[in-house]
């Protein structure tokens, strides 16, 4: 004979994942719509996740909707595995799905990164979630919501392009240092999330999917894969990335990545590579053990003694 | 008899610019337009007074497109009802054909941008995208509303009253639209420099032959202005016709009481 405790569901502290499976699936309908209309900011929830709000609760819940019991995943926070951030999303992850985590970007499935796109190629079948804090490109020039809505719809975008003016003709250059708006598909311009105007060409025409959510702002959208995302910039002042030549990555000897600065004390700087999962590769390559280094988005110079 | 084509007056040959046939909108209880109807050909001034309440500034918002009406029609060149048009193309014909001109410079401006910008951002609408030819037309433009060249990065913050507004005529006449709307272009400058003012659109009126409808309590500067007038009071057109006819004899007692009521 069948008891009650027989019939009900064995009890478990925590569904995979964490999120209750209703609130994964509302996420998931938003996603798909993000992905048929790129760019285009589609409303969700945002459920409270045991962080606070603006430390990646957006990306952290994409994450969560979307991981499986079979994909690594990678966290990174401006492009290091090891910060506080990468490191508690990392964990909290892992403990509530058990996946296999990596640090190297060719083994991950799965990508959480605030404010950095890694600098070895991604290919088809990788996912790219990508932390965002402001998802509107007007949120400091359109007061009003409903208004900035509205110029969407319209795709009416004067006011972004009459920043990049002001830029030019006060300072003689573009002033924006990291979330350069992006026209993507031709319709809609989205903000690519803090990422450096260095990172911004490998969005376009990428083969991976990336997903941008906004936790705090309760918004999420999405970069297909092979979508065409194009930096705003006038046709006679063309698109710049950070100026970083003859910076040299002090650890690793090369030079052409993206490269953090490092103070020091008597005045100067030295450079590290931002990606620390590329670094340790490479350290470890000259330190003659067999990695693989995957291809880099932007040729990597030639290794100088550091 | 019946006028021959040929020998009608030009006026009537040429056909209108600009046709707005029984024009209404309310406002909760208030029925601020009823009614109103004009012509306006191309080259010509069209000036509307009236006392404040009298509709004329809600005629002007209906016709730049940024409000919709309860009644009416509005006929703009080949367009035979601008009202009738989808979002999209109403916004075409605002950006491309219309411009106006607002008492108030913040509601025409960015006072923040900077004045060349706030042209430039007019010609990005129509989607201009070479950064050497917004600076082009914004000196263009600048310099044809006889602003000093010297200031044109200047935030219009920093300007004078009547530079702000010959920052807005710029604004406005950047994409040489068909239509030029003034809302009150000269009220709360001191009268010397609202006789510059004037005097530069007089200057840009003659050489381009630009309609206008030119909205004001001041009849000095309809007079200065216009060729012809509407008298509005209440939301209805009272008198109209030239505006020597109707300032040096007006027919309708409120007319009268307007010109006689001048200081």
């Amino acid at each position: 004979m069948s008891t009650l405790a027989d019939l009900a569901a064995p009890r478990a502290d925590y569904t995979f994942a964490f999120l209750d499976e209703h609130a994964k699936r509302e996420v998931r309908r938003s996603l798909l719509k993000a992905v048929c209309i790129p760019g285009y900011q589609v409303p969700y929830a945002s459920r409270e996740v045991p962080m606070a709000r603006g430390w990646g609760t957006g990306g952290l819940q994409v994450t969560l909707s979307v991981i499986g019991e079979r994909d690594t995943l990678k966290v990174t926070d401006q492009g290091a595995d090891d910060s506080v951030n990468a490191v508690n999303i990392r964990r909290f992850v892992a403990r509530m799905t058990g996946v296999v985590t990596t640090t190297d970007t060719l083994e991950a499935t799965l990508i959480q990164s605030r404010h950095r796109i890694p600098e070895e190629r991604l290919r088809e079948g990788q996912i790219l979630i990508l932390q965002v804090p402001l998802p509107d490109p007007f949120s400091y020039l359109e007061p009003s919501r409903s208004k900035a809505r509205e110029l969407h719809a319209d795709s009416d975008y004067a006011l972004l392009w009459l920043r990049l003016y002001e830029d030019l003709t006060r300072r003689g250059e573009v002033m924006t240092g990291a979330d350069h708006p992006v026209s993507v598909h031709g319709h809609y311009v989205m903000a690519p999330s803090p990422i450096p105007r260095f990172d911004v060409p490998k969005l376009h025409q990428a083969p991976h999917l990336t997903l941008l959510s906004a936790g705090r702002e309760k918004k999420l959208y999405a970069v297909p894969p092979y979508t065409d995302v194009q930096p705003l910039a006038f046709t006679d002042v063309p698109f710049q990335i950070e100026r970083q030549e003859g910076w040299v990555c002090a650890q690793s000897g090369v030079s052409g990545g993206f490269m953090t600065e490092l103070p020091l004390p008597g005045g100067g700087a030295r450079y590290v590579l931002s990606d620390t999962g590329l670094l340790d590769k490479l350290v470890r390559a000259r330190r003659g053990e067999a990695v693989t280094v995957g291809e880099t988005y932007t040729e990597l110079g030639p290794e100088a003694s550091p | 008899m019946t006028l021959t084509l040929e020998a009608a007056p030009q006026l009537i040959r040429v056909r209108p610019l600009l046709r707005v046939t029984g024009l209404h909108k309310r406002y909760g209880q208030t029925q601020a337009v009823r009614g109103v109807s004009f012509e306006l050909y191309p080259g010509e001034v069209l000036g509307i007074v009236g006392e404040s309440g009298s509709g004329k500034s809600t005629v002007l918002r209906l016709l730049n497109l940024e409000e919709t009406p309860d009644g009416g029609r509005f006929e703009l060149g080949e367009t035979p009802d601008v009202f009738a048009l989808t979002r999209q193309e109403r916004r075409a014909v605002q950006v491309h054909q219309i411009g106006i001109v607002y008492q108030n410079p913040h509601l025409g401006l960015r006072l923040r941008s900077s004045a060349s910008g706030n042209i430039a951002e007019r010609l990005l609408s129509a989607g201009e995208r070479r950064y050497g030819a917004l600076r082009e037309a914004a000196s263009t433009s600048l310099a044809a509303s006889e602003f000093p060249l010297a200031r044109m990065d200047d935030p219009p913050l920093v300007l004078s009253g009547g530079m702000q507004q010959r920052v807005q005529l710029a604004k406005a006449t950047a994409l040489s639209p068909r239509l030029l709307l003034l809302d009150e272009p000269t009220t709360g400058l001191d009268v010397s420099v609202q006789a510059r003012v004037l005097d530069t659109l007089r200057t840009m009126q003659r050489a381009h032959q630009v309609s206008m409808i030119v909205v004001s309590h001041d009849l000095g500067v309809i007079r200065t202005l216009a060729d012809r007038v509407l008298v509005m009071r209440g939301g209805l057109v009272v008198e109209r016709g030239l505006s020597d006819q109707v300032l040096d004899d007006p027919q309708h007692p409120y007319t009268q009481e307007l010109v006689h009521a001048k200081l």
